[in-house]
């Protein structure tokens, strides 16, 4: 009955005539060797896209795309809607591990040269598959619809806003107003469940097609060498010994992506959903916007980048990382495959991993943040008010009220964005403390002028205070004979 | 690189009868048909296209809204302190999210006896951030990368290329009056000065 049915069927699609052949198409012998697990990354993010197909239509039927109730929708998400929290996390975490895997995936075909000739244009519609694979990640988080989004669209807009001439129109695009609110929110919702998907779904269809068109390579021999006028036949030689894909082949692919599954729900069932961090009113204080993960080492690039380079960084820096990446095929298609034959390749990936992990670690710790409740949170360590002076003790309330704990931390608590303090008394005598504080940072550089915001009494005191930051038997920096020169002495007088 | 994949696909397909190839086309009506053809589709494209292109691209006017933030008596002279306020910019349905809040400081009144305001946006210059405001140090610090600015708005220290953004301001009927303020970005600002 079923197979007649299924005749019928197949008599009128065709299914067995078009895709069975695809899905048997065959692959080298060499994957069904242990060489055979480098290729199982691109089919695991894949798996993830499925699960964010899923959960996105899931979460779609009760969240509210409108600013006055995003907030509220999501709360019911997480805490009335039965397993609603359950899907926000896998959402959320499968979009992780979406971009975790793509990397990975885009490494090993860059390691394994599998980019080049005949697959170039495979590398090419990948890096699309990528890009939008992080669209979706930011236009995601502003779906949140807590401060971390509404401040991280207002760092969006001023980002934008400093393109030359066409700025504030595409500010203005990019909010869909003249203020953040509920037009933006709608306009990334468009763009994260309508504009991005299809894209994504069109160009995944072509990456498919492609593979399937160019076949999948061989795992890379060193000396064998990739030259486009004989590479097709001897490829060709290759898959006359094939195996099929729908095969053995298969089985790696589906084991790790069922072990991805596994390791994602379980992130998801133990660390839960995340956010909303809070309610999206704008006013209300201590907001310390954060991007998302993927995005920290391009907000620690800029926020260690000089001021003079950082119009550069923001509008020029990602249109050349991408093209560098669109590149890669075109600057080298042929030639040796297998990394222990190019070390320039080996090199980029290690500088380039390093260099993102550096920034996205300083992305986190994000030294350059000063810490707005330090100066009345972070309490002046024991050690240094024990025994102290009673001037000493006014200058550390000096010190505390004039809020220079949110950038200076004391023992290590309070800001980072200026440095520790602990032991400044053994580097700077009195003078140059004035001339610190009075003046700021020569040039407006990260300190700023104290000199018309405190007297000269409560100067004093603080200085008296700071002169005694360093251990007992650690020199004042009055000991080494430094003195100031006569031009900070002068500056040091003015104020 | 055979494409037997693609032999597969294409040999599903019937051949092209003859029949059809062979019979001569009548060419006035042939190519009267074909311009009548290319004209419905460009009217087509366009009637649908240019409102498309119209709706995507279409920027609304700017309206400009005055808040009042209060009578003059209410500010204290030399004192800086956030008023907070509806945006009636804001979308019917954008809830808390349409909360604004500026930096308002009274400067007293200058020689020809006229009140001076000094009413700043809260976002930093540098990327938008929320700044707070220190009394106790005079200063304006950004959460995001340590802009300071002085209590006058000018930028202290820090990567904030520019001081903070001047709202517009207007006194009317003894109250203070503020230009509903956009979200401002450098090339952009809320008083026209970049
Ligand atoms: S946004 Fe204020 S310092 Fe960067």
């Amino acid at each position: 009955m079923l197979k007649t049915i299924g005749n019928w069927l197949d008599a009128r699609v065709g299914f067995r005539e078009t895709f069975w052949p695809m899905l048997r198409h065959p692959v080298p012998r060499s994957l069904e060797g242990p060489m055979g697990w480098w290729y199982v990354f691109g089919s695991a993010s894949m798996t993830l896209l499925l699960i964010q197909i899923v959960t996105g239509i899931g979460l779609a039927l009760v969240y509210v795309p409108a600013a006055d109730q995003a907030y509220e929708s999501l709360l019911f998400l997480d805490y009335r809607q039965p397993l609603g929290w359950f899907l926000r996390a896998l959402h959320y975490y499968a979009g992780s591990g979406m971009v975790v895997m793509l990397l990975i995936h885009m490494t090993q075909v860059f390691l394994h040269g599998a980019y080049k000739y005949p697959r170039e244009l495979t590398w090419t519609v990948g890096v699309v598959l990528l890009l939008c694979t992080l669209g979706m990640f930011f236009t995601g988080q502003i779906l949140r619809w807590d401060p971390d989004a509404y401040w991280g669209l207002a760092v969006a807009g001023s980002m934008a806003g400093r393109v030359p001439i066409i700025g504030p129109e595409i500010v203005h695009g990019l909010l869909g107003g003249d203020v953040i609110g509920g037009d933006s929110l709608s306009r990334f919702f468009a763009l994260h469940v309508f504009v991005i998907p299809a894209a994504l779904f069109a160009f995944l269809a072509l990456h498919l097609w492609l593979v399937l068109k160019c076949g999948i390579s061989a795992p890379p021999v060193p000396g064998i060498i990739v030259d486009p006028k004989t590479y097709d036949a001897e490829y060709e030689k290759e898959l006359k010994t094939g195996v099929p894909f729908f095969g053995d082949a298969l089985l790696k692919d589906i084991l790790f992506s069922s072990l991805t599954v596994i390791a994602v729900v379980a992130l998801a069932a133990i660390l839960g959903p995340k956010g909303p961090s809070g309610p999206p009113d704008p006013t209300l204080g201590g907001v310390n916007p954060r991007p998302e993960w993927p995005f920290l080492w391009l907000f620690g690039l800029l926020s260690l980048s000089p001021p003079s380079a950082e119009t550069f960084i923001i509008l020029a820096f990602p249109v050349l990382v991408i093209a560098a990446l669109f590149l890669v095929p075109v600057v080298s298609n042929r030639g040796e495959r297998a990394p222990s034959r190019r070390p320039i390749a080996v090199l980029i990936v290690i500088v380039t991993y390093t260099a993102l992990g550096a920034l996205t670690y300083e992305g986190i710790t994000s030294p350059w943040s000063p810490k707005m409740t330090a100066w009345s949170g972070d309490p002046i360590p024991e050690r240094i008010v024990l025994q102290s002076t009673p001037r000493r003790l006014l200058g550390a309330v000096v010190f505390q009220n004039k809020n220079c704990r949110n950038c200076h931390a004391l023992d290590g608590l309070g800001g980072t964005r200026g440095p520790d303090l602990s032991t400044i008394g053994t580097r700077l005598t009195r003078d140059q403390l004035i001339d610190q504080v009075s003046n700021g940072t020569p040039g407006g550089g990260n300190m700023p002028a104290y000199g018309g915001r405190i007297n000269p009494a409560e100067m004093a005191l603080l200085v008296d205070f700071m002169v005694g930051l360093r251990s007992p038997n650690q020199p004042p920096a009055e000991a080494y004979g430094l003195s100031p020169t006569v031009e900070t002495k002068e500056a040091a007088k003015k104020p | 690189m055979t494409d037997y994949k693609m032999v597969q696909l294409t040999s599903a397909l019937p051949p092209v009868p003859p029949c059809i190839a062979s019979i001569p086309p009548s060419a006035p009506r042939r190519s009267f048909l074909r311009w009548i053809t290319g004209l419905c589709g460009t009217v087509a494209s366009a009637v649908l296209g240019l409102p498309l292109v119209g709706y995507f691209l279409a920027r609304r006017k700017r309206e400009v809204a005055w808040v009042s933030l209060g009578s003059i008596e209410d500010f204290p002279v030399n004192e800086t302190r956030m008023i907070m306020f509806d945006s009636p910019l804001r979308q019917p349905w954008d809830g808390m999210t349409a909360h604004t809040g500026v930096y308002v400081r009274y400067e007293g009144r200058d020689e020809q006896s006229v009140d001076r305001f000094l009413v700043l946006a809260v976002n930093c210059a540098h990327l938008g951030c929320p700044v707070s405001w220190f009394p106790q140090s005079g200063l304006f610090m950004c959460p995001c990368h340590g802009g300071v600015y002085h209590a006058n708005g000018e930028r202290a220290s820090g990567p904030p290329p520019r001081g903070m953004f001047h709202c517009v301001w207007r006194i009317q009927d003894g109250r203070l009056q503020v230009q509903a303020p956009h979200y401002p970005t450098l090339q952009d600002t809320l008083d026209g000065t970049v």
